[in-house]
């Protein structure tokens, strides 16, 4: 966590000193601004020869900077690239950012660095139109071909009524139609081998095995995958655009929606950068109620993973019986909340309420009955024989592969690594907890599912350790940027008064700067990016979600492999579309 | 004679009449039953018990659009789903359900029951083909190669039976389990007999050909309507009938204590294995298409060999 003054002397020895310039940010990542010539060379020195080196590409994008305040003394840049990485041997982040001054600029692609850069460079064209030099398909992949405009970039409108109204010309009908054309050789596929030919299969966008809108172009040889191609972007909502026009208070229930299945875990990972931003200290009892909400959804979260990959692979049953165990999860949040899936519960320096009387007996029962159950569905599920045939040695990846694709959560623990950010970066007090980060070996589709389970169990002690020791204390921080301001003394004195009015009818004025929280998600890592000018609302919301390198890791993982062993792996890969496509 | 016709054509309507009805019945049977062992209520709305969803879902069907893809082929697309039907009915003609109750005791019925379940195996394919839809063409591929190997396991595992009493006649079967049922001489074959009558009726855990979250609904993907009824009832008529061949061959059929009708005995077994059926459907997954081929050749296949095999030995050393 503290920050590493040492790789910037490396880089410094390496490259020439003035290469790099230094920038303060509200986080403890180190920042650094390079020029544009240099991104290939200092990411391969960073990703190879550095001692213990950045490993993961753990995210890429881009600001456009044109309407940015401009007070912190930064050059006139249009857009700035913005490159995370992660060392797991320094247990920290590098932050690399470029300046880029042309409006439509060219920029030298790393995606023969870091296989995961691939879909990661294609997005920042999509939503920036930022080419990239040397990429192999760098074609849109959020928003469909036939768009015309990049949606993050400031013209462009961020909603409906800005754009005019909408007309469908014939001729518009007719390049639409045309873009549906399905022709392999746009996906780079081949339509015969020297001695077959191969069928095409869509497996999607409306398909009972893909749990979401989500299309998988299946290049067959008779049943067995030649390549997998995932096809995503019709869950895009824009949650990042939306960002930008929201207040930093409003744009709270957005997050909820993104890794849907995750509830206030969403809220914990933007509330973590905004804190940062704003420098808000929270209170003990808000650590505590927040980790135990989020500790609920992750089971609750596990048991939507857990039933549905137990149908994906046939079994009717176990779904039936995990749904109504999440219910009584959804009853606790629903007591202490109001809301259930999407309960946006979380606030900037604190949370919504303080917890309902009689939330402990909730709370106990649930841990009186959950583990019984779960000994059940170990029965079921995970000693079932038919169920080990179709999950044990399928889809497996090894944990170079892991890191290269920037595979982060329980996928990443199959392999045997026990990286979790609330042991090694730990937020929110997750430090004072008592818990295990459970591992598997062999990095297989049954591995996979056994992280799960067993993370189960452990968010269960994590839960009853917060109840038990549930500090007193207020909900909500002593802090003028908390929001809804606490309203105790507005009666009072015309200062918390004008406070107060301001904070509830405009959202409070984030202080500029820049800071990126990560945590540990139910389905991986889970960061915020945020970029404040100074601001109502954000200037930037970067979202960095799981899901999407694990879902572009798919071709890499299914070829060679069959249809049914394809359900087994997006089983068990535990994804969530808008979790993809943001 | 006149009385007799009058008898004949009885026990055809009421075969006929009985069979489609209990197919429609297990509509509700096995939505119940699936309910309850998976925490939920199932259709209880629609008359006492919601029985009535039974008529629902027939009238349902057969007021859809009977819709036909333009693109499929048109002739087989049509009689794809009639050949499951009419082929698994005309099984239940050598079925004898109890003494005297049967439509046509022929001295060949096991045979006769053998070649009406591998003419089943067309439906599948020729509906799947006939489709012209990838799902469906993949599911009947599956299909195919599912049924036509189970085929052989099925035929052969009945072979101990026919060893032990002689004949191929069904009633004949029946009645040379009157000191012991087949289950306890044959229990391997029962075994046997009943993955490859789950295999050949394509019900969970080997729905292999319409694999639900794999390939949609595999081979009737495109069907709607009745025609799709037609598959729905014909795979309702094929558990049927296998619960009725299970008795029949290893559990004495009609056979049983006096103090019940010899039907009732008959009705009350079929049931139980239907249950079965339900049950297997709600408690175990589906193994992948090559792994059931394996398990059948590669295990199935010389343990029928070997039940053949032995029980040859037995029935010639005792008569020896």
């Amino acid at each position: 966590m503290e920050m590493e003054s040492g790789i910037l002397q490396h880089l410094q020895e390496r490259f020439e000193a003035s290469t790099f310039k230094p920038q303060a940010t509200k986080d403890e990542i180190l920042t650094l601004w390079m020029p544009v010539d240099k991104i290939k060379e200092v990411l391969a020195f960073l990703k190879q020869d550095v001692p213990k080196p950045y490993r993961m590409l753990f995210d890429l994008t881009a600001i456009d900077e044109r309407t940015r305040r401009k007070e912190n003394g930064h050059a006139p840049y249009a857009f700035t690239m913005v490159y995370h990485l992660l060392s797991f041997d320094r247990n920290s982040f590098i932050r690399l950012k470029v300046g880029l001054k042309d409006d439509f600029p060219l920029v030298p692609s790393i995606s023969s660095l870091w296989a995961n850069a691939n879909w990661y460079e294609r997005e920042v064209y999509d939503m920036f139109g930022i080419r990239f030099e040397g990429h192999p398909h760098l074609y849109r992949i959020l928003m469909p071909r036939t768009w015309v405009g990049h949606p993050l970039r400031k013209e462009h409108p961020s909603r409906a009524t800005e754009m005019g109204p909408f007309q469908l010309y014939d001729d518009k009908i007719d390049l639409e139609q045309a873009a549906l054309q399905f022709k392999p050789e746009e996906w780079g596929l081949a339509r015969q081998s020297d001695d077959s030919d191969f069928m095409f299969l869509n497996i999607g966008p409306q398909h009972p095995g893909t749990h979401g809108v989500l299309r998988i172009v299946l290049q067959l040889d008779g049943e067995d995958i030649v390549d997998a191609i995932p096809d995503i972007g019709f869950h895009h909502r824009g949650a990042e655009k939306m960002g930008e026009r929201q207040t930093w208070h409003t744009y709270l229930p957005y997050t909820d929606r993104v890794d849907y299945l995750g509830g206030v875990m969403n809220n914990m990972a933007y509330l973590q950068a905004v804190e940062k931003l704003a420098g808000i200290e929270v209170p003990e009892r808000v650590k505590f109620i927040r980790i135990m909400m989020c500790e609920l959804f992750r089971i609750a979260s596990h048991l939507v993973w857990y039933g549905t990959f137990a149908q994906d692979v046939g079994q009717l049953s176990p779904v039936f019986y995990m749904f109504s165990d999440r219910e009584k999860i959804f009853d606790i949040v629903e007591a202490v909340c109001g809301g259930r899936m999407h309960p946006n519960w979380f606030r900037i320096g604190g949370v919504a309420q303080d917890l309902p009387n009689g939330w402990e007996t909730l709370v106990q029962n649930f841990i009186n009955y959950f583990p019984k159950r779960l000994k059940e569905y170990d029965n079921m599920v995970m000693k079932n024989s038919i169920f080990k045939a179709r999950t044990k040695g399928i889809g497996i990846f090894t944990l170079d592969e892991a890191i290269e694709w920037g595979v982060t959560g329980p996928n990443l623990r199959a392999c045997g690594f026990a990286w979790d950010f609330r042991k090694k970066q730990p937020y929110s007090g997750y430090e004072m907890f008592d818990f295990e980060v459970p591992t598997a070996a062999n990095g297989d589709c049954y591995d996979r599912a056994l992280v799960r389970i067993e993370e189960m169990r452990q968010s269960l002690r994590i839960i009853e350790q917060c109840m038990k020791n549930m500090p007193v204390g207020p909900y909500k921080a002593d802090h003028p940027l908390t929001t809804p301001p606490i309203k105790k003394h507005t009666m009072h004195d015309i200062e918390t008064l004008i406070t107060h009015f301001l904070g509830v009818s405009w959202g409070p004025v984030i202080p500029s700067g820049e800071a990126m929280s990560c945590i540990e998600a139910t389905k991986g890592a889970n960061g915020y990016y945020l970029t404040s000018d100074g601001n109502t609302s954000p200037y930037r919301v970067r979202i960095r979600t799981p899901s999407f390198p694990h879902m572009q890791m798919l071709p890499y993982i299914t070829k060679g492999y069959t249809v049914a062993d394809l359900l087994s792996i997006l089983g068990a890969m535990d994804y969530v579309l808008a979790d993809i496509d943001r | 004679m006149e009385e007799a016709t009058t008898n004949y054509f009885l026990i055809i309507g009421g075969v006929l009449f009985v069979m489609l009805n209990v197919a429609a019945g297990l509509i509700w049977v096995e939505r119940r039953m699936l309910a309850l062992w998976q925490d939920r209520y199932g259709p209880n709305r629609a008359g006492p018990l919601g029985l009535f969803i039974v008529l629902a879902d027939s009238l349902k069907l057969f007021f859809k659009e009977d819709w036909i893809p333009p693109f499929a082929d048109k002739p087989v697309y049509v009689i794809a789903p009639a050949v499951v039907v009419v082929t698994v009915l005309l099984s239940f003609v050598v079925v004898p359900f109890a003494p005297g109750i049967v439509v046509a005791d022929l001295n060949i019925g096991l045979l006769f029951f053998l070649a009406m379940s591998s003419m089943g195996a067309y439906s599948i394919i020729l509906g799947g083909w006939a489709s012209n839809n990838k799902y469906a063409l993949l599911g009947a591929m599956r299909g195919a190669a599912q049924m036509i190997s189970y085929e052989v396991f099925m035929g052969l595992a009945l072979m101990g039976v026919v060893l032990l009493s002689g004949s191929f006649r069904l009633s004949d079967i029946v009645l040379a389990q009157a000191g012991m049922w087949y289950i306890i001489p044959q229990f391997l074959g029962f075994i046997i007999f009943f993955i490859a009558g789950i295999a050949e009726t394509h019900r969970l855990p080997f729905d292999i050909p319409e694999a639900e979250s794999e390939i949609v609904a595999g081979f009737h993907s495109e069907y709607s309507g009745m025609k799709f009824g037609m598959f729905f009832i014909g795979e309702y008529m094929g558990i049927t009938l296998i619960s009725c061949m299970l008795v029949t061959l290893y559990f004495g059929g009609w056979l049983g204590p006096e103090f019940l009708p010899p039907i009732v005995w008959f009705i009350l077994k079929t049931a139980f294995f239907l249950m079965i059926f339900v049950l297997l459907r709600a408690s175990l997954p589906r193994p992948r298409y090559d792994q059931l081929m394996e398990f059948g050749w590669k295990i199935l296949l010389p343990l029928t060999l070997v039940n053949l095999l032995v029980t040859a030995a037995i029935v010639l050393w005792q008569e020896g």
